[in-house]
Order: structure tokens, then C-alpha cells, then sequence
């Protein structure tokens, strides 16, 4: 039980407590903020773990920029707070609780479960190696995946004004 | 010096909570916010098999998740404002046109 561990399971207790508080409020905001929090932990582990290039893109994509954009949505929609029934959590409890069994003997049947993870550090230059050396092509895949999100977003999000000026002539757009 | 199924079981137990947050949640954004939970918690199964490997594959294929949540809250924050602007709501219990 040296510092590297003690490190790790204190983030995963942090990370756990906050995600399940965040995935219990009530308030959208509330839960986004306990994520903000959830990510940056996860941003630990990740650095924990060797890879610290991951860790900085853990806080400025995720904690940054996904969870900003949340509020931002949540402040401009202005969503009803639903009040907490009870019904929604019992229908999820039973494939939780099936799922979390079966994840345990997974890991059990698994093979070297218990084997000792020793420390190192990846440097960010091997890392823009790997990926562009071995998955240049995701790369290509990933970008045009983003270019076309971009131009979805913009179609859905447009006003509906100039939707319907855009499919007057054809009815096919307007399903 | 911790052992690999402890990593594993972190980003498990994380997966369900997001799995839970979707199934349970009745707000459009919570469940975009539970799938977001599901991914994070792939990442860090990725990044702990990569490190018990000695192999990078796993941290560039955290990159492309990253890229590919980025996307995905991209349009599926789009896809509320557009269902928010059509009926004045974000729950996801009123958008039972298509239930037979």
C-alpha cells in the first residue's frame, strides 16, 4: 500500500461519490457541476495511469468544453425539474443489479485480474506516434465524424423560419 | 501498485451509474449526461489495459472516444433544442408519437 494506490482508490471513492450524487439530483445544473467534479478526477486516473497527454484532454474536452456546453443548454432551455418518482429507479434497478454480477464474474473468470499494474508514464510524443503512424486513417474517419456532427448540429439547431424556406419547393425534407 | 481488476471494476461500477442515469432519468439532458458517463468510464477501462499491456493503442483509441463524444453531445444537444423549440419540453416521456 505505497502512495501510487492510495492515490488511486481515494480518486475512485471521490469519482463514484460524485457521480452517483450527479446522477440523483434533481436540478440538471446541480448534477453537471458534480460531473465537472467526476471528470476531473477521472482526469487523475487517467494521469495516475500513464497518460498525462489523456488527462489534459480529459479537463479541456470534457470538463471544459462538453460540460460548459450542458450549461449553457440548461440555461437557454430553462428544463422543467421533474419531481424524483420512485418508479423509473425500481425499473432500473434489476438489469443494474444483473449487470453488476455479471461484471464481477467477468472479472473473476477473467484472466490475471490481480496482476499488479507497475507505474510508467507514456510521453505525449509516442502517443501522436501511435496514432498517426498506426490509425491514420481513424484520424480521417474521426475528423469527417466531427465535420458532419458540425453541419447536423447547425442543420437541427437552425430557426425553423428558414426551415421551411429551405424545403418549400420539395416535400422529402420535411419528415 | 494496484491490481488490474480494481481499475476495471472502477470503470465498471462508473458504466452502470451512467446505464442506470439513462434508463431511470426522465430529462433529455440527463440521459445525453448518462450516456456521457458510459463514455468516460470506457476511457478509463482503455487507459488502465493500456498501461497493464505496455501498449498505446489503448490511449489513441481514448482520443477517438473523446472525439466521438464530442460529436455525439454536439448533435444530440441540437436534437434537444430542436424538440424543445417543436413542443416547449425536454422530457423524454412526452415524445411518444411513434408508441404504438
Amino acid at each position: 500500500m505505497n502512495l501510487y494506490s492510495i492515490l488511486f482508490y481515494l480518486l475512485g471513492i471521490f469519482i463514484t461519490g460524485s457521480t452517483l450524487t450527479a446522477i440523483t439530483r434533481k436540478d440538471p445544473v446541480h448534477a453537471v457541476i458534480f460531473l465537472i467534479f467526476s471528470f476531473l478526477g477521472s482526469a487523475m486516473i487517467y494521469f495516475l495511469l500513464g497518460a498525462p497527454f489523456l488527462a489534459g484532454l480529459e479537463i479541456i474536452i470534457y470538463a471544459g468544453a462538453i460540460m460548459v456546453m450542458f450549461i449553457f443548454i440548461i440555461m437557454t432551455l430553462r428544463p422543467e425539474k421533474y419531481r424524483p418518482s420512485i418508479r423509473p429507479w425500481l425499473t432500473a434497478v434489476f438489469p443494474g443489479i444483473v449487470s453488476l454480477v455479471l461484471l464481477v464474474m467477468l472479472i473473476r473468470t477473467g484472466p490475471d485480474h490481480s496482476l499488479l499494474l507497475k507505474p510508467a508514464m507514456a510521453a505525449p510524443r509516442a502517443l501522436g506516434k501511435t496514432v498517426f503512424h498506426e490509425f491514420w486513417f481513424s484520424v480521417e474517419v474521426v475528423s469527417l465524424l466531427l465535420f458532419v456532427a458540425l453541419v447536423g448540429a447547425l442543420y437541427l439547431a437552425r430557426e425553423s423560419g428558414s426551415r421551411k424556406k429551405i424545403n418549400a419547393p420539395g416535400k422529402e425534407g420535411s419528415r | 501498485m494496484i491490481p488490474y481488476g480494481h481499475v476495471i471494476i472502477l470503470s465498471g461500477i462508473l458504466f452502470l451509474a451512467g446505464a442506470v442515469c439513462t434508463m431511470a432519468r426522465k430529462n433529455l439532458i440527463m440521459i445525453l449526461v448518462g450516456v456521457e458517463i458510459m463514455l468516460n468510464a470506457s476511457g478509463i477501462a482503455f487507459v488502465g489495459a493500456s498501461l497493464k499491456w505496455g501498449n498505446l493503442s489503448g490511449q489513441a483509441f481514448v482520443l477517438f472516444i473523446m472525439a466521438v463524444a464530442a460529436a455525439e453531445v454536439g448533435v444530440g444537444l441540437a436534437l434537444i433544442i430542436y424538440l424543445h423549440r417543436k413542443t416547449g419540453q425536454t422530457g423524454a416521456d412526452r415524445f411518444s408519437l411513434l408508441k404504438g
